[in-house]
């Protein structure tokens, strides 16, 4: 029977993953360490009021008030947006402008908390049983507590639940993935607090009014695994299920052609198949939010790589900056060749390490050596195709861009590329194909806005000479009248 | 800190570069090579060499003529063995002048007058082999018994130069390629059946003591370092699978349908340069399509004229010619058969969304 099934999955059959690659994992480094919570208060915390996908959030303290933690210091605005809280107690010292934790790091709206080092409390608004609570309260409740998706996407995740809501869900998968190289947070919090994970995804079951839950956990984390089956094992609406160690399996679309064998349509979400996708983080910070009305202030960071001493899982306040992290842990900066937020497949290159970590920082990398990639010319070896997990020629988009035809890219699938980075991981001339395509795809959004302004002016220029041909109809037709 | 390379990631990169692909290349073809060389003697050498040099020595040029830099391209390898495919595809005592022109062919004409590695449409080493083909016949189609290394009746060194860089004495040319006999024989009225039996015996010819081209005639060594290639990563089983299957099929259906008429299939996967083409040659990344489905057509394409052109043309061998039409149709195969993109149909159009396949989970 075990050989049928394996024969099926060989065949082809629904759990066929496409594309991807291998690339090594370096999760030695953190894996095996607990998360470290000794992390002392910085002296100043950076919260820039755009950490999420969506609107900036708004202020609502002033320089010099007092604060406790968890009190709201900026309201969310507009349909897709998320408040934000103060990561500890203390004063805000200012209002200002500061690198944003982005490859150009430019300076952004911050506000500026000064701890006071007594890490109070405000007030917690916590209900007595999450599940008395009607469905909807638990979108509201996640919304207040400024609950993004942790995974790395910040998306709103109140935006995502009351999507769901909407739509009927049959299934909430829970990505515990984390199939990107040196990040081992989600593994750490899986392994320690893998009944907080369990209960904050039956309290998303619960806002969904879903039956059923699919974790998926890739198998290279079988401790994860083992401590999530065992949370879960009271709660046969919650499936555990271990997953191929494969990049990238964290991509929703993957994991989800993986444990439901249904695939997205190209300009669909999730939910039109009946999925939605929630990160293990995510339903972490929905557990405090809704079970103990504690506000995302803090959130756990895998500091790693080679140019770092003492690699770790910290839990830290939201605000900290990066070169603090990095000191905690046995920086060399002089080694430092890339320092990076995220992971080394799809993370971002940061110039320096004054910017802060935000609600979407599963990781800060110290990268010490990189291998050399002068780009060659391409030898069609067709690598790129295989690993590309959406079917895309990559190496026929590349050349496309490189001559200048977008809409030859466009036509081998440049609008459907996640920039995952599989296809330059594997070029074996060393073309950075993802620089490519980004560049392309920013290239066509502006195009597309540039086309929208010129349609525009047309139609100013066309109403304009519309009403002079009125008048100077009219002004003819009065003429006439007064000849006749 | 360095932020020279400050741009898109991905941040980690698979390890090996087209230098070191073509280098695994080489060294499957080491072993074949080398029986070659063994068996064919100090000539065999010889014309390696030349035909090596030869092919470096144009690259240097054309890289010149072009103003490209020559240090990254020069020791790629990708000329370097381009010179060593032909050198392998080319009569083993064959005069110096056939090397040095089958190199300039294929790395003047066949590649940088398409603007350099990547941008080729053929085959260089096979647009090489069937130019000299055509227009050298005679030079092309003299084929030496096997005459190892040391033995008595193989040539010294002194005699090697003379025969390469001379004028050799005619009755060093004995032998005849077993597939060669069999067209020959095809013609006079003999059958299958009487050739095989007079002049092939598969073990002999898998092992590849027999006459033929420098490196193609041990298809056991040739499998093997294809088998590597496979089992590195280099190649996929694509192109090689569809060829040789293709061969099969057609070769057993027809051996089957009149075995007086045509040779069955093992014969036409030992002789001739069927399994060199199907692992090291038909598989060049540059001139094979992009998509598995495309290489698995691609296969297939080069493995019927191969079969048809042994068969039915005018020429014994058909490898050249079968790999450079497919290459000619490879930009059209790539046209047409692309992968399906995740959410989309095979038309390009998103998929619609099927009520059904909700309620079956």
């Amino acid at each position: 029977m075990l050989n049928l099934i394996s024969l099926t999955k060989l065949l082809g059959g629904e759990k066929r993953i496409r594309g991807g690659v291998h690339p090594d994992g370096h999760k030695s480094l953190t894996a095996g360490k607990p998360i470290d919570g000794g992390f002392p208060l910085p002296k100043k915390l950076f919260l820039p009021l755009q950490q999420h996908v969506g609107q900036p959030a708004e202020p609502c303290v002033k320089v010099g008030d007092t604060v406790l933690k968890g009190q709201l210091l900026a309201y969310s605005q507009g349909n897709i947006s998320a408040p934000i809280h103060a990561p500890t107690s203390g004063t805000v010292v200012d209002i200002t402008e500061w690198p944003a934790p982005h490859p150009s790091a430019l300076p952004t709206p911050t506000l500026v908390l000064e701890p006071d080092g007594k890490d109070l409390w405000a007030e917690l608004n916590v209900p007595e049983d999450p599940f008395a609570l009607p469905p909807e309260e638990i979108a509201l409740r996640v919304g207040a507590a400024g609950v993004v998706g942790m995974g790395g996407a910040a998306f709103p995740s109140a935006v995502k639940l009351n999507l769901g809501r909407r739509s009927k869900i049959h299934t909430l998968l829970v990505n515990g993935g984390e199939c990107e190289p040196y990040l081992t947070c989600d593994d750490r919090l899986m392994r320690e607090r893998a009944e907080q994970v369990v209960d904050g995804v039956r309290i998303m079951l619960h806002g969904l009014q879903c039956g059923k839950a699919k974790v998926g956990i890739e198998d290279n984390k079988p401790n994860a695994y083992a401590a999530m089956a065992k949370a879960a094992q009271a709660f046969p609406e919650i499936e555990v299920h271990q997953v191929p160690t494969h990049y990238p399996m964290g991509w929703d679309k993957q994991l989800i052609g993986y444990l439901t064998g249904l695939e997205v349509p190209a300009d669909g979400r999730a939910t039109d198949v009946g999925v939605l996708m929630h990160n293990v983080a995510t339903a972490y910070a929905v557990h405090q939010a809704v079970r103990l009305g504690r506000p995302l202030v803090s959130r756990i960071v895998t500091v790693s790589g080679r140019a770092v001493d003492n690699p770790v899982n910290l839990e830290v306040p939201i605000g900290t900056l990066m070169g603090e992290l990095l000191r905690y842990c046995g920086w060399r900066p002089d080694q430092t060749q890339r320092l990076l937020m995220g992971g080394p497949m799809m993370g971002d290159a940061l110039p320096h390490a004054d910017v802060p970590v935000v609600k979407g920082t599963c990781g800060v990398l110290a990268l010490a050596a990189e291998p050399a990639a002068e780009a060659q010319p391409c030898i069609r070896c067709s690598r790129c195709v295989s690993a590309c997990p959406v079917g895309l020629l990559p190496l026929e988009m590349a050349s496309r861009i490189k001559a200048g035809q977008l809409d030859g890219a466009v036509g081998y699938g440049l609008k459907d590329c996640i920039n995952c980075g599989s296809c330059s991981y594997v070029c074996p001339s060393k073309i950075p194909l993802v620089h490519y395509f980004r560049y392309a795809q920013s290239e066509l959004v502006a195009r597309q806005q540039a086309q929208h302004k010129s349609q525009q002016i047309k139609r100013l220029v066309e109403d304009r000479q519309a009403r002079l041909d009125r008048i100077k109809a009219a002004q003819a037709a009065a003429m006439a009248e007064e000849e006749a | 800190m360095n932020t020279r390379n400050l741009q898109s990631g991905p941040f980690a990169r698979a390890e090996g570069g087209v230098g070191d692909l073509m280098r695994l290349v080489m060294l499957a073809l080491a072993p074949a090579t080398g029986f070659g060389l063994l068996i064919f003697g100090w000539p065999a050498l010889l014309l390696l060499i030349v035909t090596l040099t030869s092919a470096l020595a144009f690259e240097a040029l054309s890289l010149k003529l072009a103003g490209k830099p020559l240090r990254p391209t020069l020791w790629d390898g990708s000329a370097l063995l381009s010179g060593w495919l032909l050198a392998l595809s080319l009569p083993p005592w064959a005069p110096w002048w056939i090397g040095c022109f089958g190199a300039f062919i294929a790395i003047a004409l066949g590649k940088h007058v398409y603007g350099g590695l990547g941008q080729n449409l053929f085959n260089p080493a096979m647009l090489a082999r069937v130019t000299l083909l055509v227009s050298f016949p005679l030079e092309m189609t003299q084929w030496v018994e096997p005459a190892p290394l040391l033995f008595p009746h193989s040539p010294g060194l002194l005699e090697s130069f003379r025969i390469v860089f001379g004028h050799a004495p005619i009755d060093a040319y004995g032998g005849a390629t077993a597939i060669g006999l069999m067209k020959t024989g095809l013609t006079q009225g003999h059958s299958p059946a009487e050739t095989l039996a007079e002049h092939f015996s598969l073990i002999p010819a898998l092992i590849g003591y027999t006459g033929g081209s420098l490196g193609e005639t041990s298809e056991l060594l040739i499998l093997a370092g294809g088998v590597w290639l496979l089992h590195r990563k280099v190649i996929t089983w694509h192109i090689p699978v569809s060829l040789l299957g293709t061969v099969f099929v057609l070769a057993a259906f027809a051996h089957l349908a009149n075995g007086e008429r045509y040779p069955g299939p093992l014969f036409h996967l030992a002789s001739g340069g069927v399994m060199l083409t199907a692992f090291f040659i038909a598989t060049d990344y540059v001139t094979s399509p992009n998509s598995r489905t495309g290489q698995l057509i691609f296969g297939a394409g080069c493995g019927l004229l191969i079969y048809v052109i042994r068969t039915f043309g005018g020429y014994p061998e058909g490898a050249g010619f079968a790999v450079l039409l497919m290459n000619a149709a490879t930009p059209l195969i790539d046209y047409y058969v692309k992968p399906r993109i995740y959410g989309r149909d095979r038309k390009g159009r998103p998929l619609e969304l099927e009520n059904s396949r909700h309620d079956r989970r």
